[in-house]
C-alpha cells in the first residue's frame, strides 16, 4: 500500500459513492438497534427495490448519531435528521428525498444538544459505514498512518503527540506523548501495544460507540501507536458484553489485514504490525492496567503493585503501551492536522475535546462529545435540555464508581482533569449521570459501594474487607439503623481505603461517599437523627418506576 | 526438558467439542488461552460443567484449580445451564437512577427466584447486568439477547408471563 494507492481506494470510493443521487443513513449502532432501527433500515431497502430506485438511492447503515433516546435516528442527503422512525415510516422518509421533510419526524439540528457539541473522535460517527473500510479511507482514514510511516521517524510521531497535550483518556489523564516516549525508550525483545476497550463504568458507553461506529479509527491509532513506540503485536481487550463491537471490530481487522494496512511490511516499510481480540469476561477490575495484562495472558484479572509500570514491564514481562479507546481515536486526527491544532482546542492543562455519556434524569440522553472546559451547566441545561418533568436538578456524577456526586454549586465549573480532581470526583472513562431531587444521595452512595464490594478483586485486604464494611454501614444508614458512631466509621474507612489499597479501585471506592458526605452530609443526618429519607427513597416499599 | 504430555481425548462425541479443540489450536495450546477457550465453551455449550472446565484444564495444561479460579472469578462464566428464557435486567447507574431496582423487585417477586437463579420449571433465569451500555434507553432489560429500553413494570411482567405460561 502506497499513499498513492490509499488515494485511489478514496477515488474509486468516492466515485461509487457520488453515482447516488440520494442517500438514506440508518443508523445501526446499539441503541438504535435495540429500538429496531434493522428492520427500518431493511424496509428502506425493500421500498427502494420496489420503486426501482436502486441505481441513485443508497439506504446506508451508519454508526452512533448521538442522540440515543430519540431512536432510531435517520438522516438524509438533504440534511434532514428523523427521529423515532419506524418501518412503516419508511415510503414518507424516502417521499421526502425529493420534497418536503416529513414534519412528525422532524429532529432539529439545530438546539445546542447537535450545535455545542466539536466532533474530532465522533466525526465519523453517524456518517460512515462501520463495516466497509473504504468508507473510512474515502473520510481521510488511513492517510495518518501513511504519513506517519512514510514521512516521520518514530521520534516525531512521539513529539507530535507530546506537543497536542493529548491527556489518557481512560480517566487518569496520564500524559499519552509521555507514555509512549518511556515505551519506546524500554528495552524489550518484543514490544506490545493493547487498547483498554474494557469499559465496565455502569453508565458510561462511549468506547462502545466509537468501536461500533468507527473501528478503523481505533485500528489506524493503535498502528500509529505501534509505530512511533517499536512495537509489532497488539490486543484490543474488549468487553464480551458487547458482541456487535467485537463482531465489527474483528470484521474491520480482517478488511485492514486484506488490503495490507496491518500485517507484515505495511507500505513496503519495515514496519509489521499485528492485532488480535482478546474477550473480557465481566470483570470491572479488568480496567486496570496490570489487571487487564493479567487478563490478556489468561489469568485472574488481579492487579499488582507498580512499579514496575506496564511501560517497562507489561504483558509476557516485556514493556507495553496501554491506552484506551477514546485516546487512540484521537491520534489519527492529531498526526493528519497536527499537534498545534489540537492543542488550541480546549483548556490550558486538558486539551482536545471528550465524548461524555449523557443519561440519568435528563431530556436528551446519549452521545456528546464537546471541548474540554465547557461547564457543568452547559452540559446539563443546554446539552442536556434540562431536567425533565419539571423538577429540580441535584446532582451530576462523574467517573462512575470510582468518582463522585458534583452538587449544583458546581454547575459553573469547567470539566477539566483538574478542576473535576478538585471538586471530588474524577473525568473517569466520560459516564455523566444526572440526577434529580428523586435521587437519594445516600443511596446512591450505597449502590456504588455494592458495585465495588463485588468488583473487588479480593487480592488486598482494605478493599476486600473495607469495602464490605462501608457497604454495611450505608445499608444501616438507608435502612434508618446507623448511629453517629457508625458515621464516624465510615469517614474513617474512606480515609483507609484511599491510602492503603492496593489498586485505583479500592483507592477511589470511597469516592462516591466522600463526595456526597462532603455536599449532602444533611442528607445522612435525616437519616440517621430523623429516621427518614428526604428524597423519600430509602425504607419505602418498591413501587413503579416513576 | 518439559515432558510430552498427550491431549485428551474430548469429554464425549459431541460435536461441538471440535469448535473447542480449534480455539486451542489457535492458542497453541498455551496456558494464555485458557480464558478464550473457555469463552468457546460457554459459546457452544452455554455453560461451564465440570468436565468442560477438566476437559480444557488438561489442554491447556493449567492446573484444575487455576482453571476452576478464572472461570468464578469473572462475571461472564456461569457453571450453571440457563432456562429455556433470559431475563437480564440492567442495574447500570442509569438505570438504577430510572427505576432498575423496581423492575428487579417485581420481577423477583412473580418468578420467586433472586438474580443468578432459574425457575423451577427451567423455564426462566434471571440475571442482572453492570451495564449493558444502553443508558440512553434506562431503565433496559435484555428479553433472550433481544434489549428493550424505557421498560416500565408492567411490561416486563407481562413479558415474563408469555414465557411462563406457554
Amino acid at each position: 500500500m502506497t499513499p498513492e494507492e490509499l488515494e485511489q481506494i478514496a477515488e474509486d470510493e468516492r466515485a461509487e459513492q457520488g453515482k447516488y443521487r440520494q442517500r438514506v443513513n440508518v443508523c445501526v449502532a446499539a441503541g438504535c438497534l435495540s429500538c429496531q432501527s434493522q428492520s427500518v433500515k431493511d424496509t428502506l431497502e425493500q421500498e427502494v427495490t420496489r420503486r426501482g430506485a436502486k441505481d441513485h438511492c443508497q439506504i446506508k447503515g451508519v454508526g452512533c448519531m448521538g442522540l440515543c433516546s430519540e431512536g432510531p435516528l435517520v438522516s438524509t442527503s438533504n440534511g434532514v435528521l428523523y427521529k423515532k422512525v419506524t418501518a412503516a415510516d419508511s415510503p414518507a422518509v424516502l417521499d421526502s428525498l425529493a420534497a418536503e421533510p416529513v414534519s412528525r419526524l422532524l429532529c432539529s439540528t439545530e438546539v445546542p444538544f447537535f450545535q455545542r457539541q466539536k466532533k474530532i473522535v465522533l466525526e465519523n460517527s453517524g456518517v460512515i459505514d462501520p463495516e466497509r473500510i473504504g468508507d473510512y479511507i474515502e473520510a481521510n482514514g488511513y492517510s495518518a498512518l501513511i504519513k506517519a510511516l512514510t514521512e516521520m521517524a518514530p521520534r516525531e510521531v512521539i513529539d507530535e503527540i507530546t506537543r497536542s497535550g493529548l491527556r489518557g483518556r481512560g480517566g487518569a489523564g496520564y500524559p499519552t506523548g509521555l507514555k509512549w516516549s518511556t515505551v519506546s525508550k524500554s528495552v524489550g525483545t518484543q514490544k506490545y501495544v493493547i487498547c483498554n476497550a474494557d469499559e465496565g463504568d455502569p453508565g458510561a458507553f462511549m468506547d462502545r460507540s466509537v468501536l461500533e461506529s468507527d473501528p478503523h479509527r481505533v485500528l489506524e491509532g493503535m498502528l500509529i501507536g505501534g509505530y512511533a513506540v517499536g512495537a509489532s503485536e497488539a490486543y484490543i481487550y474488549v468487553r464480551a458484553e458487547y458482541p456487535l463491537a467485537i463482531k465489527r471490530l474483528r470484521n474491520a481487522i480482517r478488511q485492514a489485514e486484506r488490503i495490507g494496512l496491518l500485517g507484515a511490511n505495511i507500505c513496503g516499510t519495515r514496519f509489521s504490525f499485528r492485532i488480535d481480540l482478546r474477550l473480557g469476561a465481566g470483570a470491572f477490575v479488568c480496567g486496570e492496567e496490570t489487571a487487564l495484562i493479567a487478563s490478556v495472558e489468561g489469568k485472574r484479572g488481579t492487579p499488582r503493585p507498580r512499579p514496575p509500570y506496564p511501560a517497562m514491564e507489561g504483558l509476557f514481562g516485556q514493556p507495553t503501551l496501554i491506552n484506551n479507546v477514546e485516546t487512540f481515536a484521537n491520534i489519527a486526527p492529531i498526526v493528519r492536522n497536527g499537534a498545534d491544532w489540537y492543542a488550541a482546542l480546549g483548556t490550558d492543562k486538558s486539551k482536545g475535546t471528550k465524548v461524555f455519556a449523557l443519561a440519568g434524569r435528563v431530556e436528551n440522553t446519549g452521545l456528546v462529545e464537546v471541548p474540554m472546559g465547557i461547564s457543568l451547566r452547559e452540559m446539563v441545561f443546554e446539552i442536556g435540555g434540562g431536567i425533565p418533568d419539571g423538577r429540580k436538578f441535584k446532582a451530576v456524577q462523574t467517573g462512575g464508581p470510582s468518582g463522585g456526586c458534583l452538587p449544583s454549586e458546581c454547575l459553573d465549573m469547567p470539566v477539566d482533569y483538574e478542576s473535576l480532581a478538585r471538586a471530588g470526583s474524577i473525568m473517569g472513562s466520560g459516564g455523566m449521570i444526572v440526577m434529580d431531587e428523586s435521587s437519594c444521595m445516600v443511596d446512591v452512595a450505597k449502590y456504588f459501594m455494592d458495585f465495588c464490594m463485588t468488583e473487588s478483586c479480593g487480592k488486598c485486604i482494605p478493599c476486600r474487607v473495607g469495602t464490605y464494611q462501608m457497604h454495611r454501614i450505608l445499608s444501616a444508614i438507608t435502612g434508618m439503623t446507623a448511629t453517629e458512631q457508625d458515621l464516624k466509621m465510615l469517614e474513617e474507612l474512606c480515609d483507609l481505603l484511599k491510602h492503603t489499597s492496593l489498586c485505583g479501585l479500592g483507592q477511589s471506592a470511597p469516592n462516591p461517599v466522600v463526595s456526597t458526605l462532603r455536599s449532602f452530609a444533611e442528607e445522612y443526618r435525616a437519616h440517621i437523627q430523623e429516621h427518614k429519607c428526604p428524597a423519600g427513597v430509602c425504607g419505602q416499599p418498591v413501587g413503579e418506576p416513576v | 526438558m518439559a515432558s510430552y504430555v498427550a491431549k485428551p481425548a474430548p469429554p464425549n462425541q459431541d460435536k461441538r467439542w471440535k469448535l473447542v479443540d480449534a480455539t486451542i489450536r489457535r492458542q497453541g495450546a498455551h496456558p494464555r488461552g485458557l480464558i478464550e477457550t473457555l469463552h468457546t465453551v460457554q459459546e457452544a455449550f452455554g455453560y461451564l460443567d465440570a468436565h468442560a472446565l477438566r476437559y480444557v484444564a488438561m489442554s491447556l495444561r493449567v492446573p484444575l484449580s487455576r482453571a476452576f479460579g478464572v472461570a468464578t472469578f469473572y462475571h461472564f462464566f456461569t457453571l450453571k445451564p440457563a432456562g429455556e428464557h433470559t431475563c437480564v435486567i440492567c442495574m447500570g447507574t442509569a438505570c438504577y437512577i430510572k427505576g432498575a431496582p423496581q423492575l428487579l423487585d417485581a420481577v423477583q417477586k412473580d418468578l420467586g427466584i433472586v438474580p443468578g437463579e432459574t425457575t423451577t420449571d427451567k423455564k426462566v433465569s434471571l440475571l442482572t447486568a453492570r451495564c449493558l451500555g444502553s443508558c440512553g434507553l434506562a431503565p433496559a432489560v435484555v428479553y433472550d439477547q433481544e434489549v428493550a429500553g424505557k421498560v416500565s413494570t408492567a411490561a416486563v411482567r407481562e413479558h415474563l408471563k408469555k414465557w411462563t405460561v406457554a
